[in-house]
């Protein structure tokens, strides 16, 4: 034997092994992860695969059989309901594993066990805002019901039977590129689901923002800037709409008017859900229709994310036929139709989140006064494990309000303060959402989905409904706090009860329309009503979308499917309709250099449409940006930082009412700045920043805007890039870079069903599957595909692809 | 002849063991097939690289022919930042052969030299 040459070669063997095996490239090994047996090669699907399969489960109380279409769209038949869940379960489960679990992960705030320490703060922010506790809550409520046990009971299984069937091979790609394993799914992963969703919709508030902006300026110009309600504002339920007066009459605290003022936030959330979580949903009658049939569409606008939120098919068993867009992690059609009927959502915006200062004892936090004397906390401990370093113990302190959110140890994206705030969320509340969707697939009528949608509590939701009998309906549902006027807009004192919420609006004093004369419904997220509704709704919502729908619907007559995929898909911005006439009337002309004003024409000659090639488009979106800085930038430099800026509706229509807009002024020069001086900066400032981009394709609006559907883990790999396509804030087609309608669906309640819908993603959450994004061109080209509805007797049409039989 | 029955083996009982057992069995493979079926370190070293090579780099051009590459275009944008997928298949190749390739030439040090050998017996 040659020692030496042995003993060398054997070095370098067990060093490449070695270094191979560590994670020194990836968070995974690179030999685990390349071979070809076992690795990431085994995610590559064969572009033709066969979906089919014999499937035997012993839960399982029937058969079951799925049909996979052409755009591996499931249609489930079982014989049983419960079975339905597990296959729903299991299909979500092996189409979405991966997400389902980080959101719900991420949900409960564990997302540091998967990614360390860079989600350590978001982990403690999620903790302490209580979203395990409200899981909690909810599930005792949802497993109470033994209808949605059943379901969620079927659901779990369904999906674990999938966990358990997998081997280091067929493991999801991102578990291997992240070098984790997927953990046993529960009913509570579900709640965590749905309060994720919660967290997503009612999370969003500005009451550290507006106590800064209200503790800086005076009371005249808070006025000012914050008005309750728009003028351009066209309500869900239209002005003129007679309210009985409130059965419930919150009482303001008598010291209300003493609060002090200067008194600033000194925390900042981590995370915050997007402003612009909204969506267009609406209804026309018959009446306004070509078939004379009601017609329902709707498009969600969320974070656009591969893989998609949604995930599309068909739920049919003897006592209900559904189609539509599911949540990966929960039972039920979410968003779609069934024989009957046709249901969609938009986001009611309501402010259901407050926060009260809390005054601690001593730093133990062992007690807090309350109503005159020390009251004894509840502490929760939260174990935070990190992938990459030691857990960490966080002990929440909960109150009569709810957790204490932000204390001495945690201030969000701040350094730790002095301030306790506690909060207070209807989330936290028990409630039983689930029930909703397994009502609304079911429901038959009218009467059906009323008596499903007063199950909702938080997210408050515009939900929208159309009949095949011809009834359309819009009720702004959800269980509100009934506020006094002002409350729970700024952080309030915590040391007794008079601030408290005192009790819910009635269900039966929710604003709603039934078959209105006008002949459709309508909303997009603007306020639900007038100021004649006897309760306060807040000040915090988005005005133009709704006008322009409004406007648009009371024009249609003799309305096709087409007609309907044309308008979700509009991109006239309908709010450069009010503020661009306040450019071209106080920009002198004269007053510019020939590079300005070749911008100056392509803003006066724009057809006021966010269209793809439009450049028009961007120069308004970049003068409006600069507009606003120069109006505001010097009033608020000083203000303290996290701080409101006010509407663009805002500022838009106080300068149509009053062309001396008393921010218009530049506090910090001698002279006296006019409305044309702001403008004409303004524009001078948009032309210095597009000149770089030249006069050619990266001046394009889509170009410009640059939308993409990133991965959830924003590997730019993974992601669909540079999206030419149009629409943005303030427009129908609501699509930013990277938020936007992300699932539209259009349908035709005539005797047969006629319906459409498209997502930007794709049915597979696999990227090295072909169905990984394999929706995403015909969304960007605003194309929708037909929802095939199935029936039990069309098993052997073309479209069915593959088979997949359950049976116990 | 041996070299060709070596790389045969070596790749043979690695796809076996590949289907089951962690992957670094290849260059537990290759040192076992090498100590049995004798050959000069070069020749080793070449017939497990080779072996691996062929092995690991046909494996994943079946499977990601089949794929019509669309996970190879993803992940090699992912990991070596660069849209080709030729190129992640060459690695898997490379990182196997080179493994192997090892494994395969320690064993060839288990006997003798072979000139040495011969001396000896002349």
């Amino acid at each position: 034997m040659r020692i030496i040459p042995f003993i060398l070669s054997a070095i370098v063997s067990i060093f490449l092994i070695v270094l191979f095996n560590t994670k020194l490239f990836l968070p995974a090994p690179l030999g685990k992860l390349l071979a070809p047996q076992q690795g990431l090669w085994q995610n590559a699907e064969p572009a033709n695969e066969d979906y089919s399969a014999s499937l035997r489960f012993p839960g399982l109380k029937g058969k079951a059989t799925v049909y996979f279409d052409e755009r591996l769209v499931p249609h489930v038949f079982a014989d049983q309901e419960d079975d339905l869940y597990f296959v729903q379960g299991f299909l979500h489960a092996k189409f979405r594993l991966w997400q389902m679990e980080l959101q719900t992960l991420s949900a409960a705030g564990r997302a540091s066990e998967v990614v360390g320490k860079l989600a350590f703060n978001h982990d403690r922010e999620f903790r302490r805002l209580g979203m395990v506790y409200a899981a909690e809550n909810s599930l005792k409520q949802m497993e109470a019901n033994p209808a949605i046990k059943a379901s969620c009971d079927a659901y779990t299984a369904g999906v674990n039977a999938y966990i358990n069937s997998l081997s280091a091979a067929s493991l999801p790609l991102e578990y291997k590129l992240l070098g984790y394993q997927p953990e046993q799914w529960s009913n509570l992963k579900t709640a965590l689901f749905l309060k994720y969703m919660s967290y997503d919709l009612a999370g969003h508030d500005q009451d550290f923002e507006m106590t800064n902006a209200k503790s800086f300026f005076s009371k005249e110009d808070f006025d000012l800037l914050y008005p309750a309600i728009q003028d351009s504002l066209d309500p869900i339920i239209p002005k003129g709409t007679i309210y009985a007066p409130a059965a419930v009459a919150p009482k303001a605290p008598v010291a209300l008017d003493s609060i002090p003022v200067g008194n600033a936030v000194v925390v900042e959330e981590a995370y915050k859900p997007d402003r612009d979580n909204g969506s267009n949903n609406w209804a026309v009658s018959g009446s306004k229709t070509k078939s004379g049939a009601p017609i329902l569409c709707n498009d969600p606008h969320l974070g656009l994310n591969l893989p998609s939120l949604w995930y599309e098919m068909q739920l049919s068993t003897g006592s209900f036929n559904a189609y539509g867009a599911s949540f990966p992690g929960a039972p039920s059609i979410i968003i779609g139709f069934n024989d009957s009927c046709a249901f969609g959502f938009t986001n009611g915006g309501r402010d259901v989140r407050d926060y009260y200062e809390i005054k601690f004892q001593d730093d133990t936090r062992k007690a807090y006064w309350f109503n005159g004397a020390w009251k004894a906390t509840e502490f929760r401990m939260e174990k935070i494990n990190m992938s990459d370093s030691a857990s960490f113990v966080d002990t929440v302190a909960y109150t009569v309000f709810g957790p204490v959110m932000y204390d001495h140890s945690f201030s969000g994206k701040r350094t730790n303060g002095t301030k306790n705030y506690a909060v207070r969320w209807k989330a936290h509340d028990a409630s039983n959402e689930l029930l909703i969707f397994n009502q609304l697939n079911h429901a038959k009528n009218y009467a059906d989905y009323t008596a499903a949608i007063a199950y909702l509590h938080t997210p408050g939701q515009n939900v929208a409904f159309a009949c095949k009998n011809g009834d359309i309906a819009l009720y702004t549902q959800g269980e509100f706090p009934a506020k006094w006027k002002g409350q729970g807009d700024f952080v309030m004192p915590g040391t007794d009860s008079s601030y408290m919420w005192q009790a819910m609006i009635p269900q039966n004093e929710t604003p709603f329309q039934y078959n209105p004369e006008r002949g459709f419904i309508s909303s997009a997220n603007q306020r639900p009503t007038d100021s004649t509704y006897p309760y306060y709704l807040g000040r915090e919502y988005p005005t133009p979308r709704g006008l322009i729908i409004n406007r648009r619907l009371a024009a249609m007559s003799q309305i096709t499917p087409a007609d309907m995929m044309a308008l979700q898909t509009d991109n006239y911005n309908v709010f450069a309709e009010m503020a661009r006439p306040v450019f071209l009337k106080n920009i002198n002309e004269a007053n510019l250099t020939a590079e300005e004003k070749k911008y100056f024409d392509l803003l006066k000659n724009w057809d006021l449409r966010n269209d793809i090639h439009s450049k028009g488009a961007t120069v308004f979106t970049m003068l409006w940006s600069k507009f606003r800085a120069v109006v505001f930038d010097d009033e608020y430099a000083k203000a303290p930082q996290p701080v409101a800026l006010p509407f663009e509706s805002t500022l838009v229509e106080a300068i149509l009412r009053d062309s001396a807009y008393k921010f218009i002024d530049n506090i910090n020069s001698p002279q006296k700045e006019t409305l044309p001086d702001a403008c004409l900066a303004a524009f001078q400032n948009t032309v210095k920043e597009l000149s770089p981009l030249g006069m050619a394709t990266a001046l394009e609006w889509a170009t410009y805007k640059d939308t993409r559907v990133k991965h959830l883990t924003k590997l730019p790999a993974f992601s669909r890039l540079h999206l030419p396509i149009g629409g943005g804030t303030n427009v129908i087609n609501a699509t930013k870079e990277e938020h936007g309608p992300s699932w539209r669906m259009i349908v035709s309640l005539t005797q047969q069903t006629e319906a459409y819908g498209v997502y930007p993603g794709g049915q597979s959450g696999n990227p090295g599957s072909r169905y990984y994004d394999s929706f995403v061109d015909t969304w960007v080209a605003g194309k929708y595909y037909t929802l095939w509805m199935m029936t039990k007797d069309q098993t052997t049409d073309p479209r069915v692809k593959g088979q997949m039989h359950f049976s116990n | 002849m041996k070299f060709f029955l070596a790389v045969l083996l070596i790749a043979l009982l690695s796809f076996a063991a590949g289907l089951y057992l962690p992957w670094w069995m290849i260059a537990v493979v290759a040192f076992a097939v090498i100590a049995f079926v004798p050959l000069r370190p070069l020749s080793a070293f070449f017939a497990a690289f080779l072996a691996i090579f062929l092995l690991w780099g046909g494996l994943s051009l079946y499977i990601s022919t089949a794929n019509e590459h669309v996970l190879a275009h993803r992940v090699s944008l992912l990991i070596l930042k660069l849209d080709n997928p030729v190129a992640l298949m060459v690695v898997t190749a490379l990182i196997g052969g080179l493994v192997a390739g090892f494994a395969g030439l320690t064993a060839s040090f288990i006997r003798p030299r072979v000139e040495t050998v011969s001396r000896l017996n002349g």
